[in-house]
């Protein structure tokens, strides 16, 4: 019985001072070729300096279906934005 | 799910696409959506992976390093696009050992452009320039595709893409700036790649029984016929400056259309190639399956490596 190589998420930091992203997964046996993979498959030229791998069934997702009750709440908060405030215009910068 | 509610999630769904938005692997979306998309998808990766087969065959016999090296990356970049794509596809749920399994059995297809042997070097210059050419003008649209991760890979894949067709023009360049029996390989080698090249690019309108659904999911811009003009009215001038003819006597410009007027195409022949009668579909399918089994061991000892550091892991912990 052959067992399939488990899935693997990349992430890669193009350069210091930037995050890491999401650039897309591939199949690994383990985590050290899951890296060695990526350096091939991701970063041909010059894309990183960086990379993260995660194996895909260790991330959790939020479920698009409940979208409303996960991010419609701060839709009605526009307090919590600066244009909120009424200001006079002699107060430039702020 | 009732009927009703469906058809109502539907309408909501192919809204969000007139609206430009892009849908996402977790998002709802109708079972003919995702049928589609793993189907097209998962040709084309196949294709990058059949792909790399035909210029695999030159690399050890390139004429210098230089050539070398750059086929070497270019058959690299086609793995990798395959891979991004496999990986893309696979998030509509399906597993990639289905995927494989469908490409061996011979159930999902891949370019039929790759059943055409590659019998002299001049061939990796008319693969580069006139492949990669057609291949540039059918992915560049997809860039701004409906489903997220294809459009996504797209993008990574057609900026990598444009060297391809570089070096390929570059090498027909170089022949038809040798000696004559080296412009005639060039010349040789248009012969035998233009019309499949034309083909590559799908079956006319007429006969293109996914077109309209594909346009409103935005997997296609253009149809088949216009991008086949598009590659036509490109490549022609190019061909000019090479000092090669291309292989069709009906090939003229329309002072009118403002585009070339081109023969007929043997679609009877895209049919046989399609079907499986092409010069080498068994070959390709047949190298691209040893290697699969050929490579199981290495697959399963990897497997079993990384198993057994893991229980070692465990058992240093207690």
């Amino acid at each position: 019985m052959s067992k399939n190589w488990p899935l693997w998420e990349i992430f890669v930091r193009s350069k210091n001072g930037l995050e890491h992203r999401h650039f897309g997964s591939l199949h690994a046996a383990d985590a050290e070729m899951a890296l060695e993979n990526a350096r091939d498959v991701y970063t041909r030229r010059n894309e990183g300096v960086s990379i993260w791998v995660v194996e895909s069934k260790n991330i959790t997702a939020s479920n698009p279906e409940h979208n409303g009750e996960m991010f419609e709440p701060a839709q009605d908060k526009v307090y919590r934005h600066p244009t909120f405030y009424d200001l006079p215009d002699e107060v430039k910068h702020m | 799910m009732s009927e009703k509610e469906i058809k109502n999630l539907e309408a909501i769904f192919e809204a969000r696409i007139a609206r430009d938005e892009k849908i996402e692997p977790k998002d709802w979306m109708p079972e003919k959506y995702r049928q589609t998309h793993i189907r097209q998808m998962s040709q084309h990766a196949h294709s990058e992976i059949i792909g790399m087969l035909p210029e695999g065959n030159w690399i050890t016999r390139a004429p210098s390093l230089r050539r070398k090296a750059a086929l070497l990356a270019k058959v690299q970049d086609e793995a990798g696009h395959g891979l991004y794509l496999y990986s893309a596809c696979e998030t509509l749920g399906i597993s990639r050992d289905e995927l494989y399994e469908q490409l061996h059995s011979g159930k999902a297809k891949y370019s039929s452009i790759f059943n055409y042997p590659t019998i002299t070097w001049a061939d990796m210059g008319a693969i580069g320039w006139l492949v990669d050419g057609a291949a540039i003008i059918n992915q560049v649209p997809l860039c701004n595709t409906s489903f997220g991760p294809y459009a996504r890979a797209m993008v990574r894949v057609c900026k990598e893409e444009s060297f391809h067709q570089r070096q390929g023009y570059e090498i027909m360049l170089t022949l038809c700036r040798g000696t004559e029996e080296q412009k005639a390989m060039a010349q040789d080698a248009l012969n035998r790649w233009w019309w499949p090249s034309l083909m590559m690019l799908g079956p006319t309108d007429a006969e293109s029984i996914h077109t309209e659904q594909s346009m409103k999911w935005k997997l296609k811009r253009k149809s088949n016929d216009e991008l086949r003009q598009q590659f036509i009215d490109q490549t022609v001038p190019q061909a000019d400056i090479l000092g090669l003819t291309i292989p069709d006597p009906d090939l003229k410009w329309n002072e009118e259309t403002g585009h070339y007027d081109f023969g007929e195409i043997d679609w009877d022949e895209f049919w046989q190639v399609v079907k499986g009668h092409g010069p080498c579909n068994k070959e390709r399918l047949g190298a691209r399956v040893d290697a699969w089994n050929n490579g199981k061991w290495v697959r399963d000892a990897a497997m079993a490596y990384a198993e057994k550091k893991e229980a070692n892991k465990l058992k240093q912990a207690i």
